[in-house]
Parts: C-alpha cells; structure tokens; sequence
C-alpha cells in the first residue's frame, strides 16, 4: 500500500465569525433562547456561538416569511422568480470552494465530498428549480383539465413553508428544500440542524448578494424545540423534514389536525443485494460507497449487504481488503475517505448499536487503523453472522457500520431486502438485464440503484416508501411539495 | 286460490376475501327505507372484521399489483359491465335509500361512467406520471409510479357515485383496499358486483357498520399504508390522520367537501402511488 503524504486543503478561505444571529427578513438578528456552540467535530474545537430561536423568534421570521410572500413574492411572475434563484445558483458556483470547506470543518465530512459531491448538486439543484420557476403552467398539475382553479393558470404555491434539514448533508438539503419551495412561489423559514448551522448561515450571505427580497428567505438556528415551534407556527402552511423517522412520526401526528401540507423524507434500512453474476470489483466499490460515503451518514445508505452464499466468501474477503485501503482522518485532507462522525451524541450510538451487534452474537470486524486522539471517530465496520431479527439489521445505525446477510435465490433476496419498515432506496448488482428489471420491480424502495449506489441528482425523484416518508425531491414530482394541488 | 308471492329476500352480509361472511361479532343493525319501513338487518362489522379484511388486502396485493395494467383495466371494465346489468336493483337501493327516482338513475349513470372512465386510467396513469429523466451522467434513469399497497378507506355518504369514486382510483393502479362503506345496501350490491368480475379476492373489502367505530381501526392499523378519510367527519378525520402518523400513511383528507358528479381529475389515483426511481450506468 501506498504512504501518502499529508495533502490538506486550506482553511484560509473561509471566514468564520465567532458568532451569529438569526437571519430573518434579510438582516441578522439576535435570538431570544439560550445561544450555543457549533464545534467542529474532527477537532472539537468551537468554531462559533450560534443563536437560538425562540418561540417569539420563529414567530418573527414566520411573519417576514407571510410579509414577503404577500408583498412580492407569490405575485412574482415566474421569470424573475426564476432569474433569482439562477442568481443564486451562480453565486454558489463561485463560491462553491469556499462552502465546500466551511462544510467539512462544521460536518466532519471530507473535502473531496463536500469539494465533488455536495457542492456540485447544490448548485444543480438551484439551476434545475430556476428553470421550472417560469413552467409550471407544463408539469402536468392541474387538478383537472376543466378545473378553472388550475385550468391553464399557473398553479398555485401554498404559502409559507418550515422547513426543518439534518445535518448530514447540510447545504445539501437546504438546496433540496429551499430551491423547489421559491420555484413555486412559497417563501420559506429554514432551521439548519444544531450541530451544523454554518454553511446555511453562509447561503443567507448568499442571499443578501443576490438581492433576494428580505424575507423570501428567512434561517432560524436552534434545536428540537426551534424546529417544534416551527412546525407548529399556526400561520406555517406547509412542512417539509428531513430526518428520523422517531421525529417525522411527531411530526406528522402534530400536523394531523391542522389543514397543513407535509412531506417527508425519513429513515432507511436499505439492501444491497449482490448475485453471483456480478461485476465483484465494481460491486465492491458500490458497497464501500453504499455505507462508507459520508461516513454512513446517509439515510439511503446500503447498510444490509444481501450476498448470494456461492460467492459470499470471496466477496467478502475482496471487500475487508479494499476496506483496508480506506483512509481515516482530517477531513480537510484531499486524501481522506472517512471523514469525522458529526456529533458526540451520534457516535455514542453507533457505538451502542454496535456493541449490541457484538452481544446479539454477531461477529465484527474492522481493518487495523489508527485513529485521531481527539475529534469523534468511528472506524468502518462490518458485520457477519447477521440474522434478521438483529438489532443492526433493522435499526438505522447511521455510521460507518454494515450488517451482512446472505440469501440463495432471488425470492428470498426480495423477501429478505422488503423485510423492514423503511423503504427509502435500495441497490442490486448483476450482469443480467432481465434480473436486473425483475428486482427492481419487486423492491419496495423509492429509489433503486442497478450497479451503481448512492447517486443523486436534482432530474431524479427521491424519496420512500413505507416509513421512510412521503413526497418526492428533485424532478418534477418535487413541484407536487410545493403547489396547491 | 291466488297469493302475491312472497319475495325472497337477500342477506345483506361483508364482503372480505371475496366471500360474503357475516361479521365475527355475530352483530347485525336494521336498515330501513326512507318511510322507515324495514328492509334489512346490515352486518355490523368489528375490529376483528377490521383486520380479517386487512390480512385479505395485504394477501391479495402482491397478485393484482403484479397484474398487467392492462387486465385490470380489462376486469375494471368488466365491472362496469356488471353494474349495467344490475342497474335496476342499484336504482331501487338508492331509492330506498330517500333518493327520487330520476336523481337515482342519473346517480347510477354516473357511477357507470366513473367506472368506465376509471378503467381506462389503468395502462396511462403510468405514461402520464412517469418520467425519463435527464441526469448529468452517464445514466439510464427513469420514475415509474406503484401501488402504495393497502388502502382503507372511509366511504362517503353519496351511497354508490362516492363509493365508487373512492374504490376505483385506488384499486386500478394496483392498491388493495378495505371500505367501510355508509350505506350498507347499494355497497353490497356493489360488492356482488365485483365478485363476478374476476377482479381476486381481498382486492376490495367492504365492512358496512359504525364508520365512527371502525374507522379508528383502519387509521391505527399497521399493516394499513394508506387512509383515506372522504367520509370521515372533521373531528373522527382528524383523530384517524393522528393515528396514521405512527406507521406514516399517506393520509387523504381533501380539506373542501367532494363534489362526486364533478370532473375527479388525477388526484385519487396519485394519491396512493409512490414513486420509484431507477438508475442504471450506460457503458460498454
């Protein structure tokens, strides 16, 4: 194996503040809750203090946020909607390696991620919504052709949208929200995730650059309670989550009784189904992207590995010495695979399920590697004897850890893959097209890779099945998130 | 000498895996016409009937959402067939039911209608929400829309037009279904209906009884994917949509009440299809 010498991109460019305030109706303001820390996760150091809303300060925001979408930007016409969100698209660009590395030090993801993955697709993402901003009298809306409500009119948006994103793609998810939610004319007030409330803090800088009416846009930080007062503000039309399905179930039972649009995008449990006609070494690095991308935080992350027994020893003997070769550490070094787990909190449950792993009798193995003294660190895993009823079989471990199973023939792969309450993506791997379309057909997933994991895109509908949520991103199903339809 | 012949009644039973049993409960309520002369004693369905009828939807899924749209447009036609032959027993329930006459041969008409014009959704509602979609790599990438999967649903107070726009949308697109239907005389007709129409058993089940009792079954249930709550009152539609959160169903609860002679448009058929994508790499 090859020594690499330390290649560390530089922190230079970005300019972090030691603190910040709330951003609502376009300015900067202080916050009525106990403010907190941002730390940066592969060193622990505090990296800023950030505000926290109150109930009075969602309450403000949510008011900017109806203001702005009753005096401009609902009667907007398409066009300038659309040269906005372009405007922003672009600023993004250029700044794009500037949020890639702010990214990695508040996430712990690492920067040939944030730098290739991350940023990329959120700009995409804002390019692609820019462009339906002006046509959505063309996505196929209406209610009905001889409905005068949608009858050749623009449909229409819902209003104001809370709007609550993990902190496992930071950027990432604001863009999935933000950028479909102002195509369609809603105005919004975003809460980033506690643990990484910087790079949304950034894009309201980007904002005010683009000249987006104050408002439009409105960034509350805080934690759970935040995201409570705002998913309950009575005058919020709709709510759209990102995050487990522990809190989207809350979500949906608070919401139940108020009129309110909701989607959600939840846990997952997926399967990486394996044949033993399979291209082993792209399978292997489909399973090493499947559940070591972003450090397993990934909620469509393969965290099952289905391997047909014929081929299950040699699979998994490529697999642990090609996990051997992934390299642990500073997440700002360009060579780094396995960036730092986000929080305290998640890696104390990866350890717990994994130690549960342990006692329910499977058997764990990692690759030797040394990890850093200080930081949160976890290092990739995997999982052998693994039976149906274990805990790391059915419970989302959101880390590095993955649980492997075998099957013999293609029904009980299916059987075994549907076996869960989430239904959010799954893979399969096999030379044969006919099987290939077979599997997909019978995985009750709302996204299935074929020889590929863990691809995104702003073109593609994804979203789940089951309880892994309901609503579409990306393409035009995600309009349907946010028109009155 | 002569007597007026004595009319052979029909039992007026559920409808769960394509047989017609009579609730476990052993229950039963009277239904009478609109002059409040007796016409029948209604099954009055439990919670066991509940989940019998669940277990036969679940059971019956993988077959009809494995079906060719094509034969369940055909066998969707072929209840629109059935309904036309038995337009008379069906105008006569609705009359019994309060309606006038002409109101229940224009209601009956339109139920026919909605029939056929949901049969023929079967093979395009795929075409129309679909997509290819244009990714930035080298990917074949296409959405298609399935079935959700088990479908309760909540029938509304229109006897037979708003039974079957609720049961159609669903049931074409591949879901299975359990209906607690409010007026028990023309939903079991219905039921005969479709029992002779090679639509498979536990497609559709129809519970007749207490929505406000049954009802809260349906939404709690976990083996229950999607609730839809058009006959369900404000306050029983909300404490159901509460309880549909603990497995995350998809929850129809149209906010305005339904016009059931109006254009339906696509949104009973989206309603309950999810959307799955599918990515493959283009190489050689």
């Amino acid at each position: 194996m090859f020594e690499y010498a330390p290649a560390p991109e530089s922190r230079d460019i970005v300019d972090i503040k030691p603190s910040y305030g709330l951003f609502i109706n376009g300015e900067f303001v202080d916050g009525h809750g106990e403010s907190f820390k941002s730390i940066n996760p592969a060193s622990e150091e505090t990296l800023a203090e950030i505000a926290c809303a109150a109930p009075q300060d969602v309450d403000r925001a949510v008011h900017a946020a109806r203001q702005a979408y009753d005096a401009v930007w609902s009667g907007l016409p398409g066009r300038e909607r659309a040269k906005y969100l372009f405007r922003i698209a672009r600023i993004i660009q250029e700044r794009s390696r500037e949020l890639a590395v702010l990214e990695s030090i508040d996430n712990g993801k690492p920067i040939r991620e944030s730098r290739d993955v991350d940023l990329p697709l959120v700009a995409a993402h804002f390019f692609y919504y820019a462009g339906w901003a002006d046509k959505l009298a063309y996505a196929g809306f209406r209610r009905s052709p001889t409905d005068g409500a949608g009858g050749g009119a623009d449909p229409r948006p819902i209003g104001v949208a809370g709007q609550v994103i993990p902190w496992n793609f930071p950027l990432l998810m604001l863009a999935w929200k933000i950028a479909p939610a102002l195509a369609c004319g809603n105005t919004v007030v975003l809460k980033p995730a506690e643990t990484t409330p910087l790079t949304a803090l950034a894009f309201a800088d980007i904002c005010r650059q683009a000249d987006l009416p104050p408002g439009v846009v409105n960034i509350i930080t805080g934690a759970g309670e935040t995201g409570q007062a705002l998913v309950a503000h009575p005058d919020v039309d709709k709510v759209a989550f990102t995050g487990s399905t522990d809190v989207g179930r809350q979500i949906a039972r608070s919401v139940a009784r108020t009129g309110k649009r909701l989607t959600l995008e939840l846990g997952g449990k997926a399967a990486n189904v394996i044949f033993d006609d399979a291209p082993l070494d792209q399978a292997i690095e489909g399973i090493v992207n499947g559940i070591f991308f972003n450090q397993g935080h990934v909620c469509c992350a393969g965290s099952r590995l289905l391997v047909q027994e014929s081929v299950a020893e040699e699979l998994l003997g490529r697999l642990k010495s090609r996990m051997a070769t992934l390299r642990i550490g500073d997440p700002l070094d360009k060579n780094t695979d396995i960036g730092a787990i986000n929080s305290a909190a998640q890696l104390e449950k990866i350890r717990m399920l994994s130690e549960i792993g342990e006692r329910e009798g499977a058997a764990r193995w990692s690759p030797p590697c040394e990890l850093p003294s200080r930081g949160f660190w976890f290092a990739p895993t995997l999982f052998t004897d693994v039976a149906q009823s274990h805990r790391i079989a059915r419970e989302e471990i959101f880390g590095p850890v993955l649980s492997v199973l075998t099957f013999r023939t293609p029904a009980e792969a299916v059987e075994k893959a549907n076996n869960t309450p989430y239904g959010l993506s799954a893979g399969v791997w096999t030379e044969k097209g006919s099987r290939i379309l077979w599997m997909a057909e019978r995985l009750r997933a709302g996204v299935v890779w074929a020889n590929t994991f863990n691809k995104f895109d702003p073109a593609a509908p994804f979203g789940g099945y089951k309880e892994s949520g309901f609503g579409r991103e990306g393409g035009r199903h995600g309009l349907a998130a946010y028109l009155d339809v | 000498m002569d007597t007026e012949r004595l009319a052979v009644r029909k039992t007026y039973k559920l409808f769960i895996a394509g047989a017609f049993p009579r609730s476990e409960s052993g229950r039963s309520y009277e239904v009478r016409d609109a002059k409040g002369n007796f016409l029948a004693n209604a099954s009055r369905a439990s919670r066991k009937d509940v989940r019998d009828a669940v277990a036969a939807a679940r059971k019956a899924f993988g077959g009809w959402s494995g079906r060719t749209p094509y034969n369940r447009g055909q066998i969707h036609y072929r209840v629109a067939e059935m309904m036309e032959g038995r337009r008379g027993q069906f105008v006569d329930e609705l009359r019994a039911d309060g309606s006038g006459k002409a109101a229940a041969e224009t209601e009956v008409n339109a139920a026919i209608d909605r029939w056929v014009w949901y049969a023929g959704w079967a093979d395009k509602i795929a075409t129309v929400t679909g997509s290819a979609n244009p990714v930035a790599g080298p990917f074949f990438n296409f959405s298609t829309p399935e079935p959700t999967g088990v479908v309760g649903i909540v029938a509304p107070d229109s006897a037979l037009l708003g039974l079957v726009s609720v049961v159609a949308p669903a049931v074409v697109t591949g879901n299975t279904c359990v209906v607690v239907a409010a007026r028990p005389l023309a939903a079991i007709t219905l039921a005969e209906v479709l029992a002779t129409s090679d639509l498979p058993g536990g497609v559709v089940n129809i519970l007749t009884g207490d929505r406000a009792e049954l009802a809260p079954w349906l939404a709690s249930h976990m083996d229950v994917n999607a609730i839809d709550l058009a006959g369900a009152p404000d306050e029983l539609a909300a404490s159901c949509a509460e309880a549909a959160a603990e497995n995350l169903k998809r929850v129809l609860h149209p906010a305005a009440a339904t016009d059931w002679t109006a254009d339906p448009g696509t949104a009973r058929l989206t309603a309950f299809l999810e959307t799955k994508t599918v990515w493959h790499p283009v190489g050689i």
